[in-house]
């Protein structure tokens, strides 16, 4: 029997409101399929599962919000039923003496669904009726209310308190809106980065003529919707020097730095509601650029749509912001925990630019490299961007 | 505004009644010469002589079954049975012909007749004078029961059930005679439709009634001390029930126990506490409690007496357990 | 005393005579009636047939007024019927119809029609008594000249109330005729083998009035013993029991497989019919002719015909009514 538990969805988040099940009890599902949607302080994610097989049971009904790594659900894992498990009936009788006494059936393939509240092994809540009723008015889940009647019976008080708790508490108020809790959660996390990473910033300019030229031709070839912007070769020259950079790549985790072997680019998508998501394109590296560039889309659009995966945002290995589009020239960024690095761009401006004794006016990016110290050092770093410039002179080669 | 006894009340009462009305007549052991074993009706024989102030021999039954063919006849009786315990001697009239000769003769008789009854513990009676029967009167349909608590009800409650069409039974708790209190003998309307709010209150309801209710407003008392503050209801009438002033105050109080002289099992307050569940049920935020005597027959002892009966402490004790709140 | 003392004394009157016996067959073939219909299921639950007894009700009826009161018991078809209640309106009732006397609340057991004072048909043995008592002393509280017939068997003798209620009349003088209908079997148990002094009418003398027993079987006397209850209780005397001996015909109920008496005992006692009795006594006296019977056979065949007819077609109460003459409810 697998577990599907509320997933940690980014590195604050705490817990998750479960909005919707995507499958009831009985339904087969396959790893990677989307199972339900949640809520998390950042967006509305679509969540995926990790097992295949058969919903058992469902604990967690919509509206409830639970801690991460909660279990949620319980699937039936397909393997080879055990000898012993496989139903008494004859696959091939040729003729049964006496039909008197029909064959045992199989067992059901999903147990009836159980109550909310029946946790398996769990005692059954004690709720007073009036706090019952209050906890429904209000969208309380008694559960995660501490009963003090006899016998740990929730009481009115104990709802009433715990409605005022949650009016109470400065992050996720229920009446607090979407924009103010997404900024509260990025300040958060913003906060302890500043607080734990000791960050360092390197710079450099880049001559994107080569690139841009590049991209125009490239362009000609390919249909209106399947055209490339340039912030993809940006995000594939990013990708592939990480390669050669896994320190870059990764987590830092209890005291420790993590290279992940997969390079997931976060890429930054403000929402037009106020905030953003860094939602990650998997395996960056591995994808063409017409792929990158429809990756890309398709996060933007479901990003502002709310409908991004559970491992989109748990995810992403570095994060890549640009703000180019906003006038921006050079991008100093905040790394997102437990990232160690962020890769910013600006605007593509053309300057004055002095090549083989002569000063031409060429396109020219600034790239900027924030580190984590505890992981890398300004040399590195250097390096790093210094592939990264290198690798979009050769376009052709992304 | 006249002060006076409980006892004083009803006999008050009475006698109003017995000036105004020619067909009211009193009955029952010792109704006359002696004045009544509770004194309630001494003093009526000299103003309205043997034939309206009846004194009847040791045969609840026959009495009780005349005052029925008194009523049918035209007359409006007021038979008066010493003690509740006493009154299962007449259980066959009361069940068998006056509650059911309405109904049974399809609408054609009624049977206005009123009968007052001293109930309840707490004088040392001991087990055959002593018991709380009334919640057995108020399971039977075609009557209606009033149990008088206060002086004024004492007072209005006689007047009022003089006015019914049908039965009507008081029970007076024995320990009320002597209490004081104040009787507005001008007024003419006596309401025995609702239960009244003695004291309001917003953490628990005390629903009780008759002998139990001076002990209740102690115990409340108490408990505004300690901060919790009760609401007590005397139910006065317990059939036909005022369910509405009780579900009122559960709303309220979201808590309730009942305080009744009765035994515990197949009681009164086990109906008060059913109708709680049935209107009520949201909005209860503890079970109902209930405070009720010992299941013994009352012992004559005033230590086992006093133990068998509710007390104040007992009442304080229940409702502390309602509000209080265990980790 | 004993029932020859008073059989010889009635004036014989023809039209009386004839009356006594119409009466007498009516409730007869109305009781016949009953058990066919019970046994068609038109009729339910108890049925108490009155035949054999049928002297007793036609005869002490003659000496009430429609000013007195009647208080009976659940065997009470033939005091209700010679009472004045029509016989439609009584098979109605055992029907369970809402034009029956008590609107199908009653029952057989249960007859009541306060405009003719009759107080019901009382169910519990010895039940009825103390309300006849209360129904005489409200008459005496109000200065009324009525009195109260109190019917009742001699199973009730047994009971407390029985005895009660003869001490209360007697205390307090008031104008009950006490008619015990002593047909030997308190339902399926012998007057000997449950009373110590079998003879009913001696229990008065403990409470100090007088009684009488009659032979319940002869119609005159029956008329004449309870002419005499009735002319002492009415003046002013206080209460009077009166012991009418006869015997029930049929079982105790429908219900009743009659095994505690023999089918001589019941066949002696059929000898003694009432109502052959007085045939042949009118017979012999030349105030009966076979045509006059034939005539009082077929205008009786008719009523209860029209009684049945009338009971089939009659409407149901309805059921939201169920609740309606229940006492003790909220005014609305």
């Amino acid at each position: 029997m697998a577990e599907f538990v509320m997933p940690q969805l980014g590195a604050d988040m705490g817990a998750g409101k479960l909005i919707q099940w995507r499958k009831k009890v009985g339904d087969r599902v396959q790893r990677g399929d989307i199972i339900a949607d949640v809520e998390t302080d950042k967006a509305d994610i679509e969540v995926e599962v990790f097992s295949s097989g058969t919903i058992e049971k469902i604990l967690i009904q919509p509206g409830e919000k639970v801690p991460v790594g909660t279990v949620m659900a319980l699937i039936r894992e397909e393997r080879k039923p055990a000898a012993a498990e496989v139903p008494a009936v004859p696959k091939e009788v040729v003729a049964p003496a006496a039909p008197a006494v029909p064959p045992p059936t199989p067992l059901p393939r999903a147990a009836p669904a159980a109550p909310a509240v029946a946790i398996p092994g769990a005692p059954r809540l004690h709720v007073s009726p009036v706090a019952r009723k209050l906890a429904a008015d209000l969208g309380i889940d008694p559960a995660t209310i501490t009963g003090t009647g006899p016998g740990g019976r929730i009481t009115l008080e104990d709802v009433q308190q715990a409605a005022q708790a949650q009016a109470a508490k400065p992050a996720p108020a229920p009446e607090m809106d979407r924009a103010a809790r997404m900024r509260q959660a990025i300040g958060a996390a913003m906060a302890r980065s500043k607080r734990e990473i000791p960050h360092y910033y390197l710079s450099t300019t880049i001559d994107m003529s080569r690139a841009l030229a590049w991209l125009t031709q490239e362009n000609l070839k390919r249909s209106v919707e399947d055209r490339l912007v340039y912030g993809v070769l940006m995000v594939k020259a990013v990708a592939l020097a990480l390669r050669q950079f896994p320190d870059l790549n990764g987590f830092w985790v209890a005291g420790k730095p993590i290279p992940k072997p997969d390079i997931h680019v976060g890429v930054a998508i403000s929402l037009r509601g106020g905030g953003l998501v860094a939602p990650a394109i998997h395996d960056t590296d591995r994808l063409s650029l017409g792929e990158l560039m429809k990756s890309f889309r398709d996060l933007i659009q479901r990003a502002r749509a709310g409908s991004l995966r559970s491992s989109e945002l748990s995810d992403p290995t570095i994060t890549v912001t640009s703000l180019g589009e906003q006038g921006v020239e050079a991008v100093f960024g905040v790394i997102y925990p437990p990232q160690v690095a962020l890769v910013g761009f600006g605007k593509i401006v053309e300057r004055p630019w002095a090549s083989d004794g002569q000063i031409t006016a060429r396109p020219i990016l600034t790239a900027t490299l924030s580190g984590d110290h505890r992981v890398t050092d300004g040399h590195r770093g250097g390096l790093f961007l210094a592939t990264v410039e290198r690798l979009l002179q050769e376009p052709s080669q992304l | 505004m006249t002060k006076m006894t409980y006892r004083e009340a009803v006999r008050a009462a009475m006698r109003k009644a017995l000036r105004e009305d020619p067909r009211v007549f009193l009955m029952g052991e010792d109704v006359g010469r002696y004045g009544g074993a509770f004194a309630v009706s001494l003093g009526l024989l000299a103003e309205f002589g043997p034939e309206r102030i009846r004194d009847a021999p040791l045969s609840e039954s026959a009495f009780f079954g005349a005052g029925i063919g008194a009523a049918l006849g035209g007359m409006r009786p007021i038979v008066e049975i010493m003690t509740i315990n006493f009154s299962m001697l007449a259980m066959d009239q009361i069940l068998n012909n006056a509650a059911t000769l309405r109904h049974m003769s399809g609408g054609q008789l009624n049977v206005p007749i009123v009968c007052r009854v001293a109930t309840g513990g707490g004088r040392q009676m001991a087990a055959q004078h002593s018991h709380s029967l009334e919640g057995w009167y108020a399971h039977i349909p075609g009557i209606k029961v009033l149990t008088p608590a206060t002086v004024p009800d004492a007072y209005g409650m006689v007047l009022a059930a003089l006015r019914e069409p049908d039965p009507v039974f008081i029970f007076e708790h024995a320990t009320l005679y002597p209490l004081e209190g104040e009787v507005d003998e001008s007024t003419e309307t006596f309401d025995i439709t609702r239960a009244a709010v003695m004291r309001p209150g917003k953490d628990v309801s005390l629903i009780t009634y008759g002998g139990t209710l001076g002990k209740t407003m102690q115990a409340a008392v108490r408990l505004a001390s300690d901060g919790v503050d009760a609401e007590v209801i005397d139910l006065r009438t317990l059939r036909p029930l005022d369910t509405r002033t009780i579900v009122n105050s559960v709303a309220k109080t979201h808590r309730a126990a009942v305080i009744d002289e009765a035994w515990r099992t197949g009681s009164f307050s086990a109906e008060i506490s059913a109708q709680i569940m049935e209107n009520a049920f949201d909005d209860l935020d503890a079970p109902v409690a209930r405070v009720c005597s010992a299941e013994a027959p009352m012992p004559y002892a005033k230590h086992l007496e006093a133990a068998a009966l509710p007390q104040v402490e007992q009442i304080v004790a229940a409702a502390q357990e309602l509000v209080s709140r265990h980790g | 005393m004993t029932a020859s003392d008073t059989s010889a004394r009635p004036l014989v009157d023809r039209e009386h005579s004839l009356f006594l016996l119409r009466e007498m067959l009516r409730i007869r073939r109305f009781e016949e009636k009953a058990a066919e219909m019970y046994s068609l299921q038109k009729i339910h639950g108890f049925l108490h047939l009155y035949i054999g007894e049928e002297a007793t009700g036609v005869g002490a009826m003659q000496v009430f007024t429609q000013q007195d009161n009647i208080v009976a018991t659940y065997r009470e078809h033939g005091q209700a019927l010679v009472r004045g209640m029509p016989a439609r309106v009584l098979m109605a009732e055992m029907f369970g119809k809402a034009t029956g006397c008590s609107r199908g609340h009653g029952g057989s057991m249960h007859f009541f029609d306060v405009s003719r004072r009759f107080f019901g048909g009382y169910a519990i043995v010895g039940g009825g008594l103390p309300v006849a008592v209360g129904l005489a002393l409200a008459d005496k509280m109000q200065n009324r000249q009525a009195i109260t017939g109190c019917y009742f068997g001699d199973g009730a003798v047994a009971e407390g109330e029985f005895h009660e209620s003869m001490n209360l009349a007697a205390l307090w003088k008031l104008p009950v005729v006490f008619l015990c209908e002593n047909n030997l079997y308190a339902m399926g148990t012998a007057l000997e083998r449950y009373q110590a002094q079998t003879d009913i009418s001696r229990k008065a003398a403990a409470y100090g009035l007088p009684s009488s027993a009659v032979d319940g079987m002869d119609i005159l006397a029956v008329e004449a013993a309870a002419k005499q209850a009735a002319d002492y209780v009415r003046g002013g005397n206080g209460p009077y029991l009166l012991e009418s001996r006869t015997y029930r015909f049929r079982a105790h109920s429908m219900a009743d497989p009659d095994l505690y008496r023999t089918k001589e005992e019941i066949e002696g006692w059929k000898k003694r019919d009432p109502i052959v009795l007085f045939e042949r006594k009118l017979r012999e006296l030349g105030l009966l002719t076979d045509a006059d019977l034939a005539r009082i056979e077929s205008e009786i065949a008719t009523e209860i015909e029209d009684a049945v007819q009338f009971a089939e077609a009659s409407p149901r109460e309805p059921i939201e009514d169920l609740l309606k003459d229940v006492g003790g409810q909220v005014a609305r």
